[in-house]
C-alpha cells in the first residue's frame, strides 16, 4: 500500500525548545491515522509541518510524493489545494455566513457558476447536518456546530487529505459522538486519507485504522488500536489509561521540592 | 555598562528586524499579478469600513477646529486691523498642516486601531492560518485590500476635513464676528497657491496614509495572538502611528516650506 504522507527523521525546534527529535511516521492512502500524545508535545506543530506552514530543521516530509519543505510557494499552494485542515477552533471566517464560508474555497479555486457552487455547498452542509444553519453567522453557532461547519468547508474541494487538529476537544458527549461518526463516515464515503491529532484516546481509537503515540519528542508506540491496547510499555499504558503520574511526569521539571522550599526565594 | 550596550544593541537589531518584516509583509501584499475581479469587491468593502465609517469623526472635528481657528484668528488679527486676512489664515493652517496631521491622528485612532485589532483577532482565531492552508495568501486577501483602502481614503478624508474646517472658519469669522464675506473668500483665493499649499497638503496626507495604514496592518499581523498581545498591539499602533505622523510632518514641512 502506498503512503500519502511520510515523515522521516524529523527534527524541529521552537527557538531553543526542541519539539521533535528523529520523528518518523507513515500515513497510508485511504486510511485514518491517529496521532496521540499528552498536551504540549507539539501535535498541532506536526500538522503545520505537514501543511508546510513550518519548516523542519532536518528530516523529510513527503506528501503525495512531494518533499514539502523544499516546495516553492506556487507548488506548495497547489499541493495545499489537495489537503484541508480542520482547526481546533474551527477558524471560520467571522465576517461571512456559514454558507459563504463553505463556498469560499470553491469561489477562490474554481470558476464554477453560482448555481453549481450552491449545489455543492448545500451537499456539503447536508453531509454535516447544517443545511438549515446556512444563513447563520459563525458567532451564532455552538462550538460543535462551528466545528461541523468548518468540516463542511474543509471537504468543499474534495481533498485527498484532511488534517484534524483535536476535533473532539471541548465537546459535549452528544456533539462528540456526532463528530466521531461524521469523521468516520466521511473518510469511508469520500475515500479520504485522514490524520487525526487528538488526546481523546477512546474516541480516536474507536475510528482510527492505525495510531501513533508521541511523547518525549518521538514516536513511542504505534500499531492498530487493538495492538496499542495490548501494548505493555509503561508510557503507553499510562497514556491510554490516563494515570496521572508515570513516565510522563505530572510535575513540570524543577529542583527537588524540599530544597526549593528551604531556599526561600522566588 | 556592557549590559546596557547589549540591550541597546538588541533593541536596534529587533527594530531593524521589525522593519524588515514590515517591508516583506508590504511587498508580499502589494506585489503580484493583479486580480481585479477578486480584489475590487474586497477593496470596496474596506473603503466603506476604513473610510466611510471614519467620515463622521473627521467632519465633526474639522468643523470645530475650523471654528476655533476662526475665533482665535479673529481675536489676534483684529488688534492689527488685519481681520480681512482671516480667510487665508484659516485656509493655510488647515490645508498645509491641520488637515493632514489631525486627520492622520484621528485616522490612526479610529481606523488604524480597528485594523490592528481585527487582524490580530483573525490571527488569534487561526483565520489567517486557515487561509494559508486553503492555499489563499492572507497577504493578498486580507492585508492588500485594507492597505489600499487606507491609502486611498485618508487623503480624501483630509480634504474633507480641510473643506469643512474652512467652512467652520467662515461661519464664525463672517457669520458671527462680522468679517466681510467677500473679503474672506477673495483674500483667501489670492493667498492660497494651488501647488504650494493644496498639493503639498495632499502629498503630506498621502504619506501619512501610507505610514499609518502600514503600521496598523503590520502591528496586527505580527501581534502576539492573545488578548494581552492584541491589546498591546492596538495601543502600539496608535502611539507609533501618531509619533510617526508628527515626526514626518516636521520633515515634510522642512522640505516643502523650509527652503
Amino acid at each position: 500500500m502506498t503512503n500519502l504522507v511520510e515523515l522521516k527523521d524529523l527534527t524541529f525546534a521552537h527557538g531553543s525548545h526542541r519539539v521533535y527529535d528523529g520523528l518518523s511516521l507513515d500515513v497510508p492512502k485511504g486510511k485514518m491515522v491517529a496521532v496521540m500524545g499528552p498536551s504540549g508535545i507539539g501535535k498541532t506543530t506536526l500538522l503545520r509541518l505537514i501543511g508546510g506552514q513550518l519548516k523542519p530543521d532536518s528530516g523529510s516530509i513527503k506528501v503525495a510524493g512531494e518533499e514539502v519543505p523544499q516546495l516553492k510557494r506556487d507548488a506548495l499552494y497547489q499541493l495545499r489545494k489537495r489537503m484541508s485542515m480542520l482547526f481546533q477552533s474551527g477558524a471560520l471566517f467571522t465576517d461571512m455566513s456559514v454558507y459563504e464560508n463553505v463556498a469560499f474555497p470553491l469561489r477562490e479555486h474554481t470558476d464554477l457558476p453560482e448555481e453549481i457552487i450552491r449545489s455543492v455547498v448545500l451537499m456539503k452542509l447536508e453531509a454535516v447536518g447544517l443545511r438549515g444553519a446556512r444563513h447563520l453567522m459563525p458567532s451564532e453557532l455552538s462550538g460543535g456546530m462551528a466545528r461541523r461547519a468548518a468540516l463542511a468547508r474543509a471537504i468543499a474541494l474534495d481533498p485527498d487529505l484532511i488534517l484534524y487538529d483535536e476535533p473532539f476537544a471541548g465537546q459535549d458527549p452528544i456533539s462528540m459522538a456526532v463528530i466521531v461518526k461524521l469523521i468516520k463516515s466521511l473518510n469511508e464515503s469520500l475515500g479520504l486519507t485522514s490524520i487525526v491529532v487528538s488526546h481523546d484516546v477512546k474516541e480516536v481509537l474507536s475510528i482510527a485504522d492505525y495510531a501513533y503515540v508521541i511523547a518525549d519528542k518521538k514516536v513511542v508506540g504505534k500499531g492498530t488500536p487493538d495492538e496499542l491496547r495490548n501494548n505493555d510499555t509503561a508510557i503507553i499504558k499510562q497514556f491510554l489509561n490516563g494515570a496521572p503520574d508515570g513516565p510522563v511526569a505530572f510535575h513540570y521539571s524543577d529542583d527537588d521540592f524540599t530544597t526549593d522550599l528551604l531556599r526561600g526565594e522566588g | 555598562m556592557i549590559q546596557f550596550i547589549q540591550s541597546v544593541g538588541r533593541q536596534v537589531l529587533d527594530s531593524l528586524a521589525g522593519i524588515g518584516y514590515a517591508l516583506a509583509m508590504l511587498m508580499g501584499a502589494i506585489i503580484g499579478k493583479p486580480q481585479p475581479a477578486k480584489s475590487w469587491p474586497l477593496f470596496i468593502k474596506q473603503m466603506y469600513v476604513v473610510g466611510v465609517l471614519s467620515m463622521l469623526i473627521v467632519i465633526v472635528s474639522g468643523l470645530f477646529i475650523g471654528m476655533v481657528l476662526g475665533l482665535q484668528g479673529y481675536t489676534i488679527l483684529v488688534d492689527y486691523g488685519a481681520e480681512q486676512s482671516l480667510g487665508p489664515m484659516v485656509a493655510l493652517s488647515l490645508l498645509r498642516e491641520l488637515g493632514p496631521v489631525v486627520t492622520g491622528l484621528l485616522f490612526a485612532g479610529r481606523a488604524g486601531s480597528a485594523l490592528t485589532a481585527e487582524i490580530g483577532l483573525m490571527k488569534a482565531t487561526e483565520q489567517l492560518s486557515s487561509l494559508e492552508m486553503m492555499a489563499v495568501d492572507p497577504l493578498r486577501r486580507v492585508i492588500a485590500p485594507r492597505f489600499w483602502a487606507g491609502v486611498v481614503s485618508m487623503p480624501l478624508l483630509a480634504l474633507m476635513f480641510s473643506a469643512v474646517g474652512i467652512y467652520g472658519g467662515y461661519l464664525v469669522g463672517s457669520g458671527w464676528l462680522g468679517v466681510d464675506e467677500g473679503a474672506f473668500w477673495s483674500v483667501m483665493q489670492s493667498a492660497v497657491d494651488w501647488q504650494d499649499d493644496l498639493l503639498n497638503g495632499i502629498i503630506k496626507s498621502i504619506v501619512f496614509a501610507f505610514v499609518v495604514t502600514w503600521i496598523a496592518l503590520y502591528k496586527g499581523y505580527r501581534s502576539v495572538p492573545t488578548s494581552a498581545g492584541i491589546s498591546a498591539a492596538t495601543t502600539s499602533t496608535v502611539v507609533t502611528a501618531s509619533l510617526a505622523i508628527l515626526g514626518l510632518d516636521f520633515i515634510l514641512t522642512a522640505i516643502m516650506f523650509g527652503g
